[in-house]
This record gives C-alpha cells, sequence and structure tokens, in this order.
C-alpha cells in the first residue's frame, strides 16, 4: 500500500523562556497513516489546547516537529526542495476556521481564485482560467455569476467557506485538512459545507483531515476519530463504535456535553467535573488525571493504549485487561 | 401577575446608502419572571438588532423607529439618557457576543466590577462594592483571586463567566445574552450554560438567550421565538417547538438538525437568506418555503395567537 501521508512518532514541543525554559507539549507522540488509495475522513477531535491545531499546522509544514518525522507519499515534508515542494503545497490543501478572516478585503474574491492558477500554471489562457474557477465554483453548489466579481464583505459566511473549499478543489488536492470549517457559520449552512466536503472526498477521491470539538458533525461526515487532549491521544478507532460506545472517560465527557437537539436527552445526568480552571500540570501520568472521576493511583503513570475492539482503543487504566497496542500501529485502529 | 417583559411593536431600520434595511419589524414579545426564552435564526435575521434595541444601544445608521420595550413597569423606549444609563445592568443587563473581547486587557477584573457598581450606587463603600464582586465571582463558580487578575490569565470560559458575574452584579429583571457560547468548545459551553442556567434559578430573572444552534435550546429554555429576516415567525413552547413545529421554517431548522439516528443525512435549507435592502414581496420566507400559496407572494402574513400561547406569522394557519 502506498500511504499519502504518515506521522511517525510526531512530538511538538513549544518551549519560551531564555533562562528558566518553560515548556508546552502540544502534541506527544502521535503516529498516523493515511492510505493513498482509498479516500477517507479522519477526525482529529479535541477541546482548545488539545493540539489539533498544531496537528494541522505540522501537516502543512507551517512549523517543524520537535521529534519524529512527517512523511508525505514516502518523503519527509520538511526537506522537500523545489518541485517535490511545489506539489506537495499544491496536493495539500487547507481550509480555516474563520471564514472572515481569510480574504483579503480589497481584492475581489476572484483573486483568491486567479492566484493559486498563475502560481501553479493551470491554465494556459485566460478563457481556460475562467472555466476552471467556474467549474470549481460549482462543484461547491455556488453559481459563479453571484460569485465573481464580488467582494468578500458582499457574500455571506456560507459563501465564503465555499469558496474556501472552491479553491482548495481547483487545486486537485489529493489532502485537505479542513480545521474548524463549520465553527462559524451557521447551523442551516453547516449542513451544506460538509455536505460538499463529503462529495470531495466520493466525487474527487480527496483524503480530508477534519479537526474539531464538535463530535456530532465528526459523526455525521467522518470514518474514523482520534480524540485528542492536551497534545495526548486518548481515543481511536472507528467513528460510530467510538462515539456510541465511548470507552475513555474524556471522551465520555465530551459526548455528554453535546447539547443534543432532543429534549428527552438533556444535560446534567453525569456528574459535573473539576472545572477547567482547577487544572495544574501533573506530571507525566496521564494528562485527564485532574478531571477524571475514575482517578487512581496507577494513573501517575502514563498509561498505554488498550484496544478493546478491533476498531477501538482507549489510553486509559480501566481498559487494561485488553491487550496493548503500540502508537505506531494506531492506523490499523483506523477504517477507511 | 405581570410579565417582566413586554416587548410592543418594535422596529428597527438602518438607513444604509443603499437603502433602508428593516432589521427589526413589528416585533412583539412577552416575558415572564423567570422565563427562559430563546432567540433563534439565521445570521442577518434580526436576534442581535432586537437585543440592542431592548438595551437602547442601536448606533446610526440605525434607528428605533417606534415600539415600546417594557421592563416590569417602565418603558425603557421612554427613559431620557440617565435614565436609561441607570436602567441598563439594574433592570435589563446584556451579555455581548465574543464577550471573551469586551473585558478591558489593562485593568483587573476587580476594578472593571466595582465601576458598574459604582456607577449605579455612588455613595457605597469600598469594602462593601469589593464584597459584592467577590460574591457574584463566586455565584459563577470562579475563586475570590480572579478579582485581582487581568483578562489575559483567565480561560474563553472563564472570561464568559466573568462577564456573567458582570451582568448579575446588580441583580437585574432580564438577562439578554448574545451567543454566550458560540467560541467555547462543548465542555466549556456546557459549564458556561450551566452557570446561566444556575444563577437564573437564584435570582429569578428572567433570560433571552440569543444564538443559532438548536441543540443549546432544547437544553437550556422554555420557548423558543424563531426570527427570519428582521420578523419573529414563531413563538412556542421549547416542548411544542421539537415535536410539532408549525412555521415551515421552523420545520426546515428542525429537520435539518444532526442527530445520532439519521447518520450522513444532511439536510441544509435550500437557498439563502434575502438581503434586508431586498425583501421578497409577501411572506419573506416564500422564495424558500415548500409549501409557498399564492397568496404568500403578495400578502404579508401578520402574527396570529394559536392556542396554548403559540404565535406564528404563517398563511397556513389563518
Amino acid at each position: 500500500m502506498a500511504e499519502l501521508l504518515e506521522f511517525q512518532n510526531v512530538t511538538k514541543i513549544y518551549s519560551r523562556g531564555l533562562i528558566s525554559k518553560q515548556s508546552t507539549t502540544a502534541l506527544n507522540n502521535v503516529s498516523l497513516k493515511l492510505d493513498e488509495d482509498e479516500p477517507t475522513i479522519l477526525t482529529v477531535a479535541g477541546e482548545s489546547g488539545s493540539g489539533k491545531t498544531t496537528l494541522a499546522m505540522l501537516l502543512l509544514g507551517f512549523i517543524e516537529p520537535s521529534a519524529g518525522t512527517i512523511f508525505y507519499k514516502g518523503k519527509d515534508i520538511t526537506k522537500l526542495r523545489g518541485e517535490e515542494r511545489m506539489t506537495f503545497r499544491r496536493e495539500v490543501q487547507a481550509v480555516f476556521q474563520d471564514p472572515f478572516a481569510v480574504f483579503n478585503p480589497f481584492y475581489t474574491v476572484d483573486h483568491l481564485l486567479t492566484v493559486p492558477i498563475e502560481k501553479f500554471r493551470l491554465a494556459k489562457t485566460k478563457a481556460e482560467a475562467k472555466d476552471r474557477m467556474e467549474e470549481a465554483l460549482t462543484a461547491v453548489g455556488l453559481r459563479p455569476e453571484d460569485i465573481l466579481g464580488r467582494f468578500p464583505h458582499q457574500l455571506s459566511g456560507g459563501q465564503r467557506q465555499r469558496i474556501n473549499v472552491a479553491r482548495a478543489l481547483l487545486l486537485k488536492p489529493k489532502l485537505l485538512v479542513a480545521d474548524e470549517p463549520v465553527s462559524m457559520v451557521d447551523a442551516s449552512l453547516r449542513a451544506t459545507i460538509l455536505e460538499t466536503l463529503r462529495n470531495l472526498q466520493k466525487n474527487y477521491g480527496v483524503s480530508i483531515i477534519y479537526i474539531t470539538h464538535d463530535l456530532t458533525t465528526a459523526y455525521h461526515i467522518a470514518k474514523s476519530i482520534m480524540v485528542l487532549y492536551r497534545g495526548n491521544l486518548m481515543e481511536a478507532g472507528d467513528v460510530d463504535t467510538v462515539i456510541k460506545t465511548p470507552q475513555h472517560p474524556y471522551t465520555r465527557l465530551l459526548i455528554d456535553s453535546i447539547p443534543w437537539p432532543d429534549l428527552s436527552r438533556r444535560w446534567g445526568e453525569s456528574a459535573a467535573l473539576v472545572k477547567e480552571s482547577e487544572i495544574s500540570d501533573h506530571g507525566d501520568g496521564c494528562r485527564f488525571y485532574a478531571r477524571c472521576p475514575h482517578a487512581m493511583e496507577k494513573c501517575k503513570a502514563p498509561p498505554p493504549l488498550f484496544r478493546m475492539e478491533p476498531h477501538q482503543a482507549a489510553s486509559c487504566y480501566l481498559h487494561d485487561r485488553f491487550p496493548e497496542i503500540s502508537p505506531d500501529h494506531v492506523y490499523e485502529l483506523l477504517p477507511v | 401577575m405581570t410579565p417582566v417583559l413586554q416587548v410592543k411593536n418594535l422596529h428597527v431600520t438602518y438607513y444604509t446608502d443603499s437603502g433602508r434595511a428593516r432589521a427589526l419589524d413589528d416585533a412583539s414579545l412577552t416575558l415572564q419572571a423567570g422565563e427562559k426564552i430563546g432567540l433563534v435564526g439565521e445570521s442577518g435575521s434580526g436576534k442581535s438588532t432586537m437585543a440592542l434595541a431592548m438595551m437602547r444601544m442601536i448606533k446610526p445608521p440605525g434607528r428605533v423607529e417606534s415600539g415600546q420595550v417594557i421592563v416590569g413597569d417602565t418603558d425603557l423606549m421612554s427613559l431620557d439618557e440617565e435614565g436609561m444609563r441607570n436602567a441598563r445592568l439594574s433592570k435589563i443587563a446584556y451579555i455581548p457576543q465574543g464577550a471573551m473581547n469586551s473585558l478591558n486587557p489593562v485593568t483587573r477584573i476587580g476594578s472593571q466590577m466595582d465601576d458598574a457598581i459604582k456607577a449605579h450606587n455612588p455613595k457605597a463603600s469600598k469594602s462593601e462594592i469589593q464584597e459584592r464582586a467577590m460574591l457574584a465571582l463566586e455565584s459563577v463558580d470562579l475563586k475570590r483571586s480572579v478579582y485581582r487578575m487581568y483578562a489575559h490569565e483567565l480561560s474563553g470560559g472563564m472570561k464568559q463567566r466573568v462577564c456573567i458575574a458582570i451582568s448579575i452584579l446588580l441583580k437585574p429583571q432580564l438577562i439578554i445574552a448574545d451567543e454566550p457560547t458560540s467560541a467555547l468548545d462543548v465542555v466549556t459551553q456546557r459549564q458556561v450554560m450551566e452557570t446561566i442556567d444556575h444563577i437564573q434559578s437564584q435570582i429569578g430573572c428572567a433570560v433571552i438567550l440569543i444564538g443559532h444552534d438548536m441543540g443549546l435550546m432544547a437544553q437550556f429554555v422554555d420557548k423558543v421565538a424563531v426570527m427570519y429576516a428582521g420578523r419573529l415567525v414563531e413563538v412556542s413552547t421549547v416542548r411544542e417547538m421539537f415535536t410539532d413545529p408549525k412555521h415551515p421554517y421552523s420545520q426546515a431548522l428542525i429537520s435539518s438538525l444532526p442527530s445520532l439516528e439519521n447518520k450522513g443525512v444532511f439536510q441544509g435549507i435550500p437557498g439563502l437568506a434575502p438581503s434586508l435592502l431586498r425583501l421578497p414581496s409577501g411572506c419573506a420566507f416564500h422564495p424558500r418555503c415548500p409549501q409557498a400559496m399564492d397568496r404568500c407572494k403578495t400578502d404579508r402574513p401578520e402574527p396570529q395567537d394559536l392556542s396554548g400561547g403559540r404565535q406564528i406569522a404563517c398563511h397556513l394557519y389563518s
């Protein structure tokens, strides 16, 4: 199998301070693999501070890992040069959280679409460039005549976000990193944007890494899921299994906190946990120790991943009767 | 029992270069003490305008054209500037959207809270003011030490709770929370909403929660008011809204919600929200409405009362 993307024991530590170094581990020993032949949608979920955006930044090559290597088609992405680097830049695209901040207000939206066409020489003539733009806009469900020639402030958040997806699509990417693409969009438009993303995966063979804190949308769009908490992998597996029968106390907390639009399913059944304000760093043990209702003495040592199902594993001693799985083999848990 | 809030025929217009935008058109709403109502709608439907109009904080080019906002027994619209300044925070408090950016970064949390109390009680002693601020912080589950902190030392959820603490300093009769959790993640969101819930039952005020997340509404409010293009199209109890929505727009909103049962089904609402500058004739929803009739294109449906205190503006029910 040819790997499109591989994270090999990637760790990212941010340090600050000159004399007394203080460091924050944003991502700790994460490994994953995506197959080139089978496009899939993988969700990376977690609260703010869980390291999910760091993962996206590493993957896009904006920052370098402190340890471990990221391979794209078998090549270390920090060592790509020249032609290879251009290919990587074209084939790995991103859609960011805020559809309001990514546009330059002085240019019409055409600018956002023509720049990549010129940069990567995707079209020989002006007419061909226009065709490509229209094709991409139509593919995300927009009418080109409503969009081209407009300024960003004349468009709604949902339209702008879809233009971002269209821009990514224009470059025929192999991998799309979507960092909270719907968190700033109205609930009624979320469905449309998620549908657009899923069509990309189905019809254009694009693999998508969907980064979110919203497990409802993750459940609807993704095949597999990795739950991060303060840089560590808490639980991974098939999205159905993980969301319907979460095994890690943190995943349970996340799922219990979803405001389900269902009157018979209210919050408050599960005990309220320690407030975020009271967490202090706690050695090398389980990162969730301070907030966990089941915290035990042995949780002060880092828990390995225990695999309870073919497609589910959780990093928690509550499940230590199950066989351990090495973090390098997490990809085995993720169905495509 | 006199209701705590009566909004009567409130109209707000923005005068822009490209024309007049009726951001709020004939909105009427009644709220009893201790009631929690959710105001939902797409961006641009007039939710925040309604909140700002109630606080009399609409800025030019916007203008409140007519209408009354009666809190307790005072009509806020008839107050002078000084009277309104006194009413804010003591009768009606507002938790703004993106509260994380509404705290002053260069003064301590405590002094911002003291300012608010001092402005309303100039005679209060320093220790008394401080004690009240600390009690407010404690009631939103923050430690007393937060009083001496700066905004940047707090996380998003904590900043949001500070804003809630400020809003309850003077025990208002009504709190308006404008998307208080839209920038927070699910766990923090739940903590913040539970804080508001707790506070609300403690001081017995009414709450207006503005948002577009129906899931949050189901968890929190008693009544839901749906807005579309500046008008209230349906007001129902939360149970009726989820089991038997009447207005086609409410029906579309409810059926577009994700749940665990219908995996992979995405049902958006077709079409786009209309521009307030060029509203469709008749019912503003008719171009997107699956049940539109001929008269929807010409006659504008007026809000009418159905049994059980529901209020609907739709020709299907007239």
